[in-house]
Parts: C-alpha cells; structure tokens; sequence
C-alpha cells in the first residue's frame, strides 16, 4: 500500500484538485463511481440526471442470451430503509443489447461495465464471447442465477460453480477487458468464494449483491411479492455489505473490489473505499433520487478534501491500518504551570446512610 | 424536453373530501407538462427510511410569476409514505421529479371526447379537458367513485364540460353503481367519437370493454393511463410492467412509467392482467428451471 500523506484540514486543497482516479484490474476510470446492476437499465433513463461520462461508468443490468420476459407482478415491496425486489431479470436479450444499448453507451462517451448472466457454465462463455470487439470497459458476472445443470444451485453459493463460471468467462472474454464477478453474501464463507473466483482467473470482485428476504403482506397475509422471495437491497444492508467488502480485502488485499449495498452519500461511498472498495456501485438509492451517481461522487470528492487526502487511492483500505487521520488536537497540556489556587474546599466526610 | 429532478418546496396542501391537494414549486416541470404525466415525490426526507418515489398524476399547473412554476397533484393517505405527505406544511422542502410519462394522445380534429375519472384517478383528466377544448372539442365527464367525499373534480368538471354525469357505489351522489353502467348512454347521447378515461384497473378494463363494444360493436378508441405500483418512475426499476401489445403485434413486459401511464385501451392484455402471458417477448426463457432463480439483479 501507499504511504499516505495526511494533511491537516486547514491546508486542505480544493475538492477540484482530489485526483479520483481508480484502478480496476486493466481498467482505469477518472471516478470510482458506477451504477449498480439492475438499478440504471443500461444508463440512458438516468442521463437526464447525471452526466455519465463524469462517473466511472454504467453496470448495466444482466444481459442474458435471449429476451426474457421477467415475472409477474407485484416484483417489488418497500422495506425499513430497503426494498426487496423480484423482477426476474427482464431484459431484451444480446442481440437488442449489443444494437440499441450498447451502442448508445459508447456513442455517449459512457464506461460501459457489461453484466452477463446465464443459466449454464456455457451461456456465460457464449455472452462473454459475444463481447468481443466491442465496446465495453469491464465485464460482471452475476453469478447470483440458478444453474439448470446443477438441480437449480445458485453458482455464486458453490466454490466450484463459480470458479467454473469465471474461468468459462475469463477464456472467452476480450483480452485487456477486466472480469469481475459479483458475489453474493448468502454464503457461509464469502473469503473461500472469492478466492475461489480469483484462482479461476477473475480480475477483481463486485461485493455484495442482494440478499434474500421476505415480506408479508399484514392485510391478506400473503407474501407480498408474486416470486414470493426477493432480493433485499438499500441502506439496510450496508453493514453487512461492508463486512464482506473488509474481510474479501483483509484476505486478498491486490484484488481491486467494487464495493456495493446501501449507498447513499459521498461518506457512505467512503466507508467502502476505507474497507477495501477501489470503487462503489450505487443502486436502490437511484430509485430514490435518480441524480444520486453524480450527487455521490460530488460528496466522496468532498469528503475526501474534508479528511485531506489528496487521492482517492491513498483511502483504499485505510480502516485495515493504524489510526492515520488527523483528529483535530486540543492545545498543549499546560503542565506543571497550574497556579495554587486561591481556595481549597473543606474535606467532607459522609454519614452511613440508613436503608 | 427531458424530465427535471426539482427540490421545490411546498406552496399549499388542502384536504379535498378524502383526499389531499398539494401544490409545490417546482419551476421547470410546470412549464413542459402534458395531460396524462405524473411527477414522482420522495418521501421520509434524505435521510428517511422509505426510498421508494410516490407517483401521482398531475392535476393542474400554473406559472406563479415570482414564485416559479407549480405543480399540483392529488393523493389518498395510504400507508405511512402518503401519511408522511400529507404532513407537509408550506416551504417544506419537497423532492419532485417530472414531468413523467407518455401523455394522452389528443385528437388531430375537433372531437367528441368522453372523460372518465375513478376516484382521484380523475386528477389528470383536467388539464386533458382544457387541452381538448382549446382544440374545439366537445368534452363530456363521467366521474365515479364509492362515495361521494371520494368524488373528484365535481366543479371543474361540472365548470368545463357539456355536461356530466356522477356514480357512487352506495348512491350517497349521482347514480347508484359504476361508471361503465352509465358510460354507454353518455357515449350514445353525446356521439361520443373517443374515451379518455384514468382511475383503477378493474373500472379501466369496464371503460374498454364499453368502449369496444360502442355503436352496436363497432367500438371507439380509448386512452386509458393506468397507476400501477411503481418505485422509481424513471424507467430503471422494471417493478410497473403490465403486458402490452407493441405495434408489431407482439406482447412486451412494458414499464407503465416510460411506455405509459397512457396506453391505448386495444393494446392491454386484459386477460393477462398481473401474469405474464406464454405469448409475451422473453416468456419461454422464464419457464425452464431459471424460475428456481430467487434473486434479481
């Protein structure tokens, strides 16, 4: 790691001079935010709010080989600073993607990060084949889907399955082009996932992706969603998104990690950033204030000049480490120049107090 | 022009019968809405535990001269998101973002126009009634709701159409019934040549089969905006879909929030309402064991 250079906060430059510059594997982006999956289609409804060539880039939602066409409603319930969600990965399938979306991504000068999901180890491998050529800046794999070769066992909950799926994805995928897999935290040991994922070739980690949940509905008492299980995202599960990003990076500290769940500030971003993240996603929050990319990373920069630091880079990790920012520091001890004071107070004695 | 995401405040809130009128300043929406868009307000504040936008159509819009321009939108206290709304007092901060939508589509030549409103669902249907005329429209109304404090827009209706017609559930205002009962006879009587019509899906799918089955089955065009349960209101979240025939004829998952609100009342699947059809675009990928997929990104 660096050595950081702290600054006290008087000297602090402006939030113009934070260099924001990130590393993801061969990627470099000048802001380590992004959209998360699922949550900004593939970028062009959010460009009324955010200028996406100022953000690291889009995560667009999971792209899969053929339209489908998701599940019934109701796909979504609002739950205490979440939500819980069961769209079913509804989407125009490879062809429309790489013709209407894609496209749109690159001709408006925006990072496209490409998600691909599949079903088999080898609808990965067709997916990231078809990204050869193209425009795209990184690849995620979400493998949080059900493999239909496995009885229906969700790749990301197996070491091997995801290995396998990266790997397939690894030997397929355009060369120079990082490939990230996304893990879920519904696992015992996320460390033994992911470095299960890095040994198959992966060149860095998307952490977290939604975690199962329920809600019932207090009128009918029916589930509340038609899939009945959803994927709990937002605020709540910040914490627990920020364990899996701090022991991934305590266990392998060279893998760059995008660190995702809950954000929703610029300190919120930091705190990932501090357990390890080189970059974030945003996502649920967008559904709440669709201008949230550029707000956030408007308020990262910021609260980096707050604390000092020059570069983004330099806070990467920096919880792991010994104590090193500047708390503001009270005046000397005044020592042994205490005057005798003018009065002292009798020596009291108490009385036993009766019960 | 593209929706603005505006941090006005709140001008007014009123209770009208059941339901709340709110009007907040939020210059830039006002100025480019339509009959038939929506806005989509956050509630609980920034840093509140409800993230999910609340939608409501707009109602009227109005240039304030200094103030900026406003907008005003109708809501029933539902849950504990409406319930925080409806506790806002004037120059309460207020996120808004708008306008949103596909509006209702209005017709190339003077027409006779039926406007059917359920309940609040009538908001929209006046700013639609002053575009229709400004065009040498006639305009009829046909509200309805369970009772009459759940009526909306008695006196702007009564003030701008030819005529009107009211139904009640419990016959406490107008007819006992539903709007689609009376709704053949005001379309007969007035020569109606097309129906507008905003409320709940069940008096939707009422209006356009009445509709459909006009003039002895020769049937009229509807416009229909449809409220479904929607989170974000700007076409990312995937929760609004409804099953709609495209113009090539195929059905799509389509997102009520940038394909609608309005849709043509022909290209509902009403038999498919809250399912996705076998015949709908991506449907057959849903059936093999990916249905096991218990987590969405």
């Amino acid at each position: 790691m660096n050595d950081v250079t702290i600054r006290t906060t008087a000297d602090a430059t402006p939030p113009a001079d934070i260099d924001m510059s990130t590393a993801l594997a061969g990627l470099t982006v000048s802001d380590p935010v992004f959209t998360a999956s699922g949550c900004a289609a593939a970028g062009r409804e959010l460009s009324p709010f955010n200028d996406l060539r100022a953000i690291g880039g889009v995560v667009t939602k999971s792209i899969q080989l053929a339209p489908r066409s998701g599940r019934p409603t109701p796909r979504m319930a609002e739950t205490p600073s979440g939500m819980l969600n069961s769209i079913g990965l509804q989407g125009p399938g490879i062809d429309s993607f790489l013709d209407n979306d894609l496209s749109w991504l690159a001709d408006n000068g925006v990072c496209a990060a490409v998600s691909i999901a599949g079903s088999s180890v080898d609808d990965y491998a067709k997916l990231a084949t078809r990204l050869r050529g193209q425009p795209v800046g990184l690849i995620e794999v979400n493998i949080s889907c059900p493999n239909v070769e496995d009885r229906g066992q969700v790749f990301a909950c197996d070491a091997g399955a995801a290995a396998a799926v990266v790997s397939a994805v690894r030997r397929a995928a355009p060369n120079g082009v990082p490939v990230f897999a996304k893990l879920s935290p519904d696992v015992t040991d996320i460390v033994a996932i992911a470095k299960s994922c890095v040994d198959a070739g992966a060149d860095g980690l998307s952490l977290i992706n939604t975690t199962l949940g329920i809600a019932v509905d207090p009128t009918t008492l029916r589930p509340m969603l038609a899939g009945v299980t959803g994927g709990l995202s937002g605020p709540a599960i910040r914490p627990l998104a920020v364990r899996c990003v701090w022991q991934v990076h305590a266990a392998l500290p060279h893998v760059p990690l995008m660190g995702i769940g809950g954000i929703r500030t610029g300190v919120d971003a930091l705190e990932f950033i501090a357990a390890g993240a080189s970059a974030v996603q945003v996502g649920t929050v967008i559904f709440n204030d669709p201008s949230a990319p550029s707000r956030i990373s408007r308020e990262l920069r910021a609260a980096l000049a707050e604390r000092g630091i020059d570069r983004l880079r330099d806070a990467i990790g920096i919880a792991h480490r010994p104590p090193q920012i500047a708390v503001p520091e009270e005046p000397d001890p005044p020592g042994d120049e205490i005057a005798e004071p003018a009065f002292l107070p009798r020596n009291v004695q108490f009385e036993e107090a009766s019960p | 022009m593209p929706p603005v995401q505006v941090r006005g405040e709140v001008f007014s809130i009123k209770p009208v019968g059941d339901y709340f009128a709110m009007t907040v300043v939020a210059s830039g929406i006002a100025e480019q809405t339509k009959p038939g868009q929506f806005v989509a307000v956050a509630v609980s504040g920034d840093n509140g535990a409800m993230l999910l936008r609340r939608a409501f159509s707009i109602y009227q819009v109005a240039d304030r001269g200094i103030y900026g321009g406003t907008v005003e939108f109708v809501f029933a206290v539902h849950g504990k998101g409406t319930a925080w709304l409806a506790s806002r007092r004037p120059h309460d901060p207020i996120d808004v973002v708008g306008p949103l939508g596909r509006p209702f589509k209005l017709p190339a030549q003077p027409a006779n126009c039926v406007l059917v409103g359920g309940g609040y669902g009538a908001a929209p249907l006046f700013l639609l009634a002053d575009a229709l005329r400004k065009r040498g429209c006639r305009v009829d109304f046909v509200l309805g709701a369970a009772n009459a404090d759940r009526l909306f827009g008695a006196l702007d209706a009564k003030r701008m159409a030819a005529s009107v017609a009211f139904t009640t559930d419990d016959g406490s205002y107008g007819d006992q019934g539903r709007v689609s009962d009376v709704l053949p006879e005001v379309i007969e009587r007035t020569h109606a040549d097309v129906v507008y019509a905003c409320g709940p899906m069940a008096m939707l799918a009422a209006v356009h089969t009445v509709a459909a089955d006009a003039y002895h089955g020769a049937g009229i065009p509807s416009q229909l905006a449809v409220e479904e349960s929607m989170a974000c209101g700007v076409g990312v979240c995937m929760t609004c879909v409804l099953p709609v025939i495209g113009d090539d004829g195929e059905t799509r998952m389509a997102r009520s929030c940038v394909e609608g609100p309005v849709f043509a009342g022909d290209r509902i699947r009403w038999d498919a309402l809250g399912t996705v059809p076998a015949d709908a675009l991506g449907a057959a990928a849903m059936m093999a064991p990916t249905e096991l997929a218990e987590q969405n990104t």
